[in-house]
């Protein structure tokens, strides 16, 4: 399998690339809460985790030169450096698109910056109180609207599963995978999440009886095939693999990130050339391109659910699985961090953990690099996390050790 | 192609779509008031284009026109909505949502309601037809394609 993912112009070889170069020195997170009850602002909450991480880290805050965050969040970074009175503000980045397409490209960003020198210390980040802001789960309610949405609210497809579930069904038609395969992925992160005390749903376990007759949301998405919606804040510390590796004796290196988009994927009105797809066929090459392994060198998998049938496309798609094996590999013994083959969604992620859009995912990921996950796997050398497939500008990402550096 | 015969498909009360501010989208818009199905077409290598934009994707050119097109598709997916995230639908029960695509205009895809009844089995691949709903009392009024299975 590894001369398919080989055949992008060698980008690390020519002197460019990330692999290795830069390091997550440092994740936090606040509470999760149900959406509305966070006690904090938004802002209170980004604040936190910010402080959360680089206490992780071992890094005075007032070192932090520059941001990046994604889905147009709200607490701009002028505002963050100001509150934390930072002496400069070197890097600033916002990745466009809504939900959690950013998420792993937020660490692209960051370490791109770290890399080209333009800052020292980043910080991605995402804050997210639906309970004080809009939801993403509801519909308008202004009373005329132009653009994209015209061709599509009038008609009822409003929220974000009324907006996905036909590239699942179109999915399920044109490789006949089976209901199966979603139900395999909401049990793993539930079951996951039992042992997460961070976990909104820890201590609410999910068996197979109570998903097969959960409501409809919309066919062919029923309620634990969608994920929740939450407030909090969660944030990462970039910096260069030399100063992640004076902080800690087993730095996490940022092998590859990569942004995501193929041919029309935001063309209006569901017209994307390839429809059945969570945008990340040719993301997935470049970034084991950059990273320097392949789909068999991955060790567990973190894999956004918006909803679970955009989990599935999003394996297939990384080559951790195939069009003809995913109703066979997709089980819930396989995705299980406790001796599956291929562990799934070891926090809990956005079903059972927290809809941080994402970001908490990319923390779980660099967390079972460290070895100090609430799943662990065992012996984790190479750890993938991937972000808002199915939206117009997706995100994917690899972490590892040193030892993959050879 | 046909009117709708009495009624809407869905409530009244959900936001209505208006034409964009720079004017792209406007004859679209106009040829639903006049039960007409409009698509862009570049005048340069005629490719077929949706949704709108100012320039062909095929070849770059700005000379991208409007033409109308024979208003039948087939189902190339669907759902089934059962719950509503907008108070207008708050008791209106399951409702269909169509993604067609139009084979005379390069299978462009077109999104609207799936009209009949809304637990009707729906088979990807079957013909449709477009079917004009006038809001005349929208402000302003317009038109909505819909889709409906052929009655043979």
């Amino acid at each position: 399998m590894g001369g398919a993912w080989l055949r992008f112009a060698a980008v690390s070889e020519s002197g460019r690339g990330l692999r290795g170069r830069t390091a997550i020195a440092g994740v936090g997170e606040t509470t999760y809460f149900k959406r509305g009850q966070s006690p904090d602002p938004e802002f209170v909450l980004v604040l936190k985790a910010i402080l959360a991480a680089c206490e992780d880290a071992g890094i005075n805050p007032r070192e932090i030169d520059g941001f990046c965050s994604y889905s147009n969040d709200r607490n701009t970074p002028a505002r963050l450096a100001n509150a934390l009175g930072l002496s400069e503000l070197r890097y600033s980045n916002m990745q466009w698109g809504g939900g959690g397409g950013g998420a792993a490209g937020v660490v692209q960003n960051a370490a791109g910056a770290v890399l080209a020198g333009s800052a020292d210390v980043v910080v991605a980040y995402r804050g997210l109180a639906q309970g004080q802001y809009g939801r993403f789960g509801q519909g308008g309610r202004r009373p005329a609207i132009s653009g994209e949405y015209a061709y599509t609210i009038p008609y009822g497809v409003m929220s974000p599963a009324q907006v996905y579930a036909m590239r699942t069904t179109r999915l399920m038609h044109e490789h006949d995978i089976d209901r199966s395969t979603m139900r395999a992925v909401a049990l793993a992160a539930y079951h996951h999440a039992q042992n997460n005390p961070r976990a909104v749903m820890h201590g609410r376990p999910l068996d197979a009886a109570t998903y097969d007759s959960a409501r409809w949301i919309t066919e062919p998405f029923r309620l634990y095939d969608c994920c929740l919606e939450n407030d909090g804040a969660a944030a990462m510390i970039v910096t260069s693999a030399e100063r992640a590796a004076d902080l800690s004796d087993t730095p996490v290196l940022v092998l590859a990130a990569q942004q995501s988009g193929g041919h029309r994927s935001g063309a209006w009105v569901h017209n994307p050339t390839d429809y059945a797809t969570s945008s990340f066929k040719l993301a997935a090459q470049h970034l084991y391109e950059q990273a320097g392994v392949t789909p068999d060198d991955v060790d567990v998998v973190q894999s956004y659910e918006n909803f679970t049938g955009a989990v599935v496309m999003s394996l297939i798609e990384h080559g951790l699985c195939t069009y003809e094996n995913a109703n066979e590999v997709l089980t819930f013994e396989n995705l299980r961090a406790d001796g599956g083959s291929l562990p799934l969604n070891t926090s809990g992620g956005n079903l059972a953990e927290c809809y941080m859009h994402g970001l908490g995912m990319q923390i779980e990921a660099v967390r079972q690099v460290r070895g100090d996950s609430t799943n662990q796997v065992r012996n984790v050398k190479v750890s993938l996390s991937n972000a808002g497939p199915m939206v117009e500008i997706a995100s994917t990402a690899i972490y590892g050790t040193a030892e993959v550096l050879g | 192609m046909s009117a709708l015969a009495e009624g809407t498909y869905l409530p009244k009360g959900l936001t209505q779509p208006a034409p964009m501010r720079d004017g792209l989208d406007l004859p679209y818009w106009e040829g639903t008031r006049e039960h007409q199905l409009r698509v862009q077409r570049c005048a340069d290598c005629g490719t077929h284009q949706w949704g709108p934009d100012w320039m062909c994707h095929a070849c770059q050119s700005f000379e991208v026109e409007w033409v109308a097109v024979e208003p039948s598709a087939r189902i190339y997916s669907w759902q089934r909505v059962h719950h509503p995230v907008h108070p207008v639908l708050a008791d209106h029960g399951p409702y269909i949502v169509v993604l067609v695509e139009l084979p005379h205009a390069d299978n462009l895809r077109m999104l609207g309601n799936l009209l009949g009844d809304p637990m009707q089995d729906i088979v990807i691949g079957s013909d449709v037809e477009a079917v004009f709903e006038d809001h005349d009392d929208g402000s302003p009024p317009f038109t909505l394609v819909q889709w409906q299975v052929p009655s043979s």
